[in-house]
């Protein structure tokens, strides 16, 4: 029985290697490099061998770095954290789109299934002057932050809370705050836009806190204030081309801008 | 050294009103000069940070990531436990308190767990005002699941995505309170070492991780609330980054380090698909409300599993655990898939998975929104289209995320799962105010040992971690800084501030002198086959031993070869990762060690030589009912001092959930 359930394991790892061979893909990347902030950049060329369609992209870069460090080279920066798709920390522009090919998914969850064996493959950092490069592919998207600061809360100390069910939010009010607050903060969104603007992700969290009672009080300033901030930052205005609405790996709506332009108005009318 | 967990006297239900109406306050003027720095902005450390800026305090808070919003705590989904008994089935703060010290199987302290209890309601209540969207029924109240290990549905939770949506909660507190000025913010910045001066922590050095500099930074006092050590097995479901280095510079600066050993394999994430892979993703918990899980009762069953009839199925965990079926711990759950996996039983290419199956479920919920639709006698057709309206909602994002790594429809055949390292219980040694035995040194959320016992249950570490932030630790600092307020600031030019830079300066030297000629990576998934193999999810005395003796020459190996490309002085990722791999190899020996010396098996610590007839760990309560925590005696060496546990209003019994 224990032989028989050896040669079990062999003959699954067998298929495996098989199935491995059969399956790998060998490509070609054109890949940005910039040392730092004030550096010049250019692109570099590199092949990357025995690729398996089950890695995600990011997997295939560790694959590459793991063979420039060990050939003494310097390996690409870029960032990345949670890897499924929720800190919106990883940011490449891949063959022009970002975040690459797929609806709705981050560079993290991009698998190599989605390329083909002999592939060019071109990446970049996000580009938009209000996002730095800080080497390689990462980029400062500190201006985000500040936005936030700016204006994207509701002024609760905490120990000041009423009990929870005192306020009743009807279900498809609640879902549809949801649906806004659904945003990674990634910067897709003002990487894909031509004018670089950032209305898709300041009006989604205009709209979450506009959608909620607790979140009306403070409507009229936040709006003013985030928008101000986002105008100070360098973001450019939005030409209505919803770009940003096709690449955003949270598929965020720009129905939520046009609820931020009306809040937006009321709000510097009175 | 003897352990003073500082309990208040007085019987459990008042022990926190009475305690916290009795620390002294500290005037607003005096609070303005005081200054705490908060490594870390995850739930524990936003909502900490945020709370103290409230109250007056000076705050600094350090995360490594380019945004306090992207702490992993970012990622957690299922949902956070709260006893507010909206459901009327029967929940009560004893009940959650009770459900704790049980899951944890009884190696956690009473004190904490309640008080924990005591505060979950007014978690949901401030962060339902800070606008964070949690489910909602259609009357508007707000909804809840049920998650493992308990009998009531207490957790509450905002789609798959519950970690998101509380952190950026704490978040946009933390924002608002950095735009105010009274937090400043130091992101991309990571902590290398404490500073202690006269025996209590007086600062730290971080190191700007853009330009590479290193910074001297003041406090008072300083709170660590950077997470947990996952990490230490390679393959988790933290995030890339998640690390020890944090905790473990205070332990070797003298913090006690608790329960190492105590690690949780979740039941239920995406199999490993090959060497190249970096981390595993989890399915979450809430899953195992509508999913069943399932092994064919043929070995090597060539079918397709939704060719496998019914009466060919076993549904392991209903079999074995009648009462809580599919919804029974984790360390239950995951021993159950590996006997099953064992024992020749596992699905997939790997044979290494079992099925999580939803088609039950789906089929239920198509049969009630029909009805609710007046449509009382639906198609299949249209009952398994409704059926998957209801799930999309509930899950729609785990599915999605399922799909995209698979390539698999979970929709459409069962889902392919096994057990990952999920989460630590173990952790910096803390007292009931939270601090660690170096005076002014606090641990908050995953970094502290406190409330999980040797299991967590599911939805309570975001409830700790926004406990701990927002409701104790806003308390509690005010019984050692209300001493502190003749302390003026230590200027950063002192000697102790500079002796610690200094050493933090020389292994950064090192590791980029070293051109050795491996990746730092091919150490850290070396190292992570070690632990997976012989600390992880079943250990023996023969395995930990080779373990330690494992570990010990590949560390060795490490400082003499690997290969840390670039500079000091610039934005280098790998030489981070070197340095937290370093302190991985220190931390795994004293988790073997940790596990080695407890011969029992509790909770999630499965010591094979100590189980029941039918496989269930079997605890030593006469001589392990205690706080295993281990001061650094520096050189790989350490010294354990125990807290005994008392249990004084739970009475201990063999853990069951059949
Ligand atoms: C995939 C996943 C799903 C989960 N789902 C649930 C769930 O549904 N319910 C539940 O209750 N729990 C869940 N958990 C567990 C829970 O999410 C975590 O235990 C909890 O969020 C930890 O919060 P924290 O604040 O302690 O740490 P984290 O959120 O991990 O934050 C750590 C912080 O410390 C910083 N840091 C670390 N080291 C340093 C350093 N040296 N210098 C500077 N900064 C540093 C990091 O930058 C980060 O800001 C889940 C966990 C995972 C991994
Ligand atoms: S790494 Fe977190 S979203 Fe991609």
């Amino acid at each position: 029985m224990l032989s028989g359930a050896i040669s079990n394991r062999l003959g699954v790892l067998v298929l495996l290697i098989i199935s491995y061979i059969l399956n790998s893909m060998n490509l070609t990347l054109k890949i940005w490099r910039q040392q730092n902030r004030t550096a010049k950049g250019g692109f570099k060329t590199y092949k990357v061998s025995d690729v398996s369609p089950d890695m995600s992209f990011l997997e295939m870069i560790d694959v590459l770095n793991d063979k420039l460090i060990r050939e003494g080279e310097d390996p690409v920066a870029f960032d990345h954290d949670c890897r499924e798709g929720i800190c919106g920390m990883c940011s490449m522009y891949i063959n022009g789109r970002p975040h690459g090919p797929g609806k709705g998914i981050t560079t993290c969850q991009l698998h190599m299934r989605s390329f083909q064996d002999g592939d060019h493959i071109t990446i970049e950092p996000w580009r938009a002057a209000p996002f730095p490069v800080i080497k390689d592919l990462a980029v400062d998207r500190s201006a985000f932050d500040r936005i936030m600061q700016a204006g994207g809360f509701i002024s609760v100390n905490t120990g000041n809370a009423q009990e929870a069910n005192n306020i009743l939010i009807p279900k498809e009010e609640a879902d549809h705050a949801f649906s806004a607050a659904a945003c990674i903060g990634c910067g897709a969104c003002v990487a894909v836009c031509k004018n670089a603007s950032a209305m898709l992700f300041v009006s989604a969290k205009v709209s979450q806190l506009a959608q909620l009672p607790q979140g009306q009080v403070e409507a009229k300033e936040r709006v003013l204030q985030m928008v101000a901030q986002m105008d100070a930052e360098g973001f450019g205005s939005c030409s209505n081309t919803y770009a940003c609405e096709a690449e955003c790996p949270k598929l965020i709506s720009c129905d939520n801008i046009a609820r931020m332009n009306r809040e937006y108005l009321k709000s510097s009318l009175t | 050294m003897t352990l003073d967990a500082k309990i208040p006297d007085g019987d459990l239900e008042h022990k926190w009103t009475k305690y916290r109406s009795t620390i002294p306050l500290i005037n607003p003027a005096n609070k303005r000069n005081l200054e705490v720095i908060v490594v870390g902005s995850g739930l524990a450390g936003s909502s900490a940070a945020a709370s103290l800026a409230e109250m007056g305090y000076k705050v600094k808070v350090f995360c490594f990531q380019d945004s306090a919003r992207r702490a992993h705590s970012i990622a957690a989904q299922g949902g956070i436990n709260a006893a507010k008994n909206y459901q009327n089935d029967g929940d009560s703060v004893y009940r959650l308190f009770y459900d704790t010290v049980k899951g944890g199987d009884y190696r956690s302290r009473e004190a904490n767990v309640y008080r924990l209890a005591e505060v979950s309601a007014n978690i949901i209540d401030q962060c339902v005002a800070q606008g964070v969207p949690f489910a909602r029924e259609y009357g508007g109240y707000l909804s809840n699941r049920s998650f493992g290990g308990v009998q009531v549905q207490r957790t509450f939770y905002a789609a798959g995505q519950t970690g998101q949506q509380l952190l950026l909660g704490a978040y946009s507190a933390l924002m608002r309170q950095t735009g105010m000025g009274t937090v400043q913010m130091y992101a991309r910045h990571e902590m290398l070492d404490i500073v202690v001066i006269d025996g209590k922590c007086r600062g730290i050095i971080a190191r700007d991780l853009i330009s590479g500099q290193l910074e001297r930074h003041f406090g008072h006092a300083v709170l660590l609330c950077s997470g947990g050590y996952g990490n230490v097995f390679y393959l988790s479901t933290n995030a890339m980054g998640s690390n020890v280095t944090a905790a473990w510079k205070a332990n070797k600066r003298g913090a006690f380090f608790a329960n190492p050993c105590f690690t949780q394999i979740h039941p239920t994430c995406i199999p490993v698909t090959g060497e190249h892979q970096s981390k595993l993703t989890l399915m979450s918990e809430s899953l195992r409300n509508d999913g069943r899980i399932w092994v064919p009762k043929q070995k090597d069953d060539p079918r397709k599993p939704n060719n496998i009839p019914e009466e060919e199925r076993d549904y392991y965990l209903e079999r074995r655990y009648p009462a809580f079926g599919n919804l029974v711990p984790r360390d239950v759950a995951s021993r159950a898939a590996k006997e099953r996996c064992d024992a020749g039983f596992g699905v997939g290419t790997s044979k290494m998975a079992v099925y999580l199956d939803f088609r039950f479920n789906r089929k239920r919920y198509g049969h009630l929104e029909a009805n609710k639709q007046g449509n009382h006698h639906p198609t299949d057709e249209e009952v398994w289209k409704l059926g998957k309206d209801v799930i999309t909602e509930k899950y729609g994002n785990l599915f999605d995320m399922y799909k995209q790594i698979t390539g698999e429809d979970p929709y459409e055949q069962p889902m392919r799962i096994y057990p990952a390292v999920h989460y630590t219980m173990g952790g910096l040694w803390v007292d009931y105010n939270l601090m660690t035995t170096i005076p002014g040194l606090y641990a908050l959320g995953e970094a502290n040992f406190s409330d999980h016992g040797a299991n967590r249950l599911g939805a309570s570490a975001l409830m700790q971690g926004l406990a701990d932030g927002y409701f104790v630790i806003p308390y509690t600092i005010g019984a050692y800084l209300s001493q502190e307020i003749r302390t003026k600031a230590i200027p950063t030019d002192s000697e102790a501030f500079a002796t610690a830079e200094q050493n933090v300066n020389e292994t950064i030297k090192h590791f980029l002198d070293l051109k050795g000629k491996l990746p730092v990576d091919h150490f850290h998934r070396e190292l992570g086959k070690i632990m997976w193999n012989k600390c992880g999810m079943a250990r023996n005395e023969a395995g930990l031993k080779e373990a330690i003796t494992e570990i010990r020459n590949l560390r060795e190996e490490f400082w003499k070869d690997v290969r840390v490309p670039g500079a000091a002085n610039e934005f280098n990722p790998e030489l981070e990762k070197a340095g937290r791999v370093a302190d991985f190899f220190e931390l795994s020996e004293l988790m073997c060690m940790d596990a080695l010396h407890r011969n029992e098996s509790c909770g999630a610590h499965f010591r094979e030589e100590y189980q029941t007839a039918d496989g269930e760990a079997l605890r030593d309560d006469a001589n392990f009912s205690y706080v295993a925590a281990w001061e650094n005696k520096g050189n790989n060496t350490y010294e354990m001092h125990k807290e005994d546990l008392k249990f004084e209003n739970i009475k201990i019994a063999q853990r069951s959930y059949k």
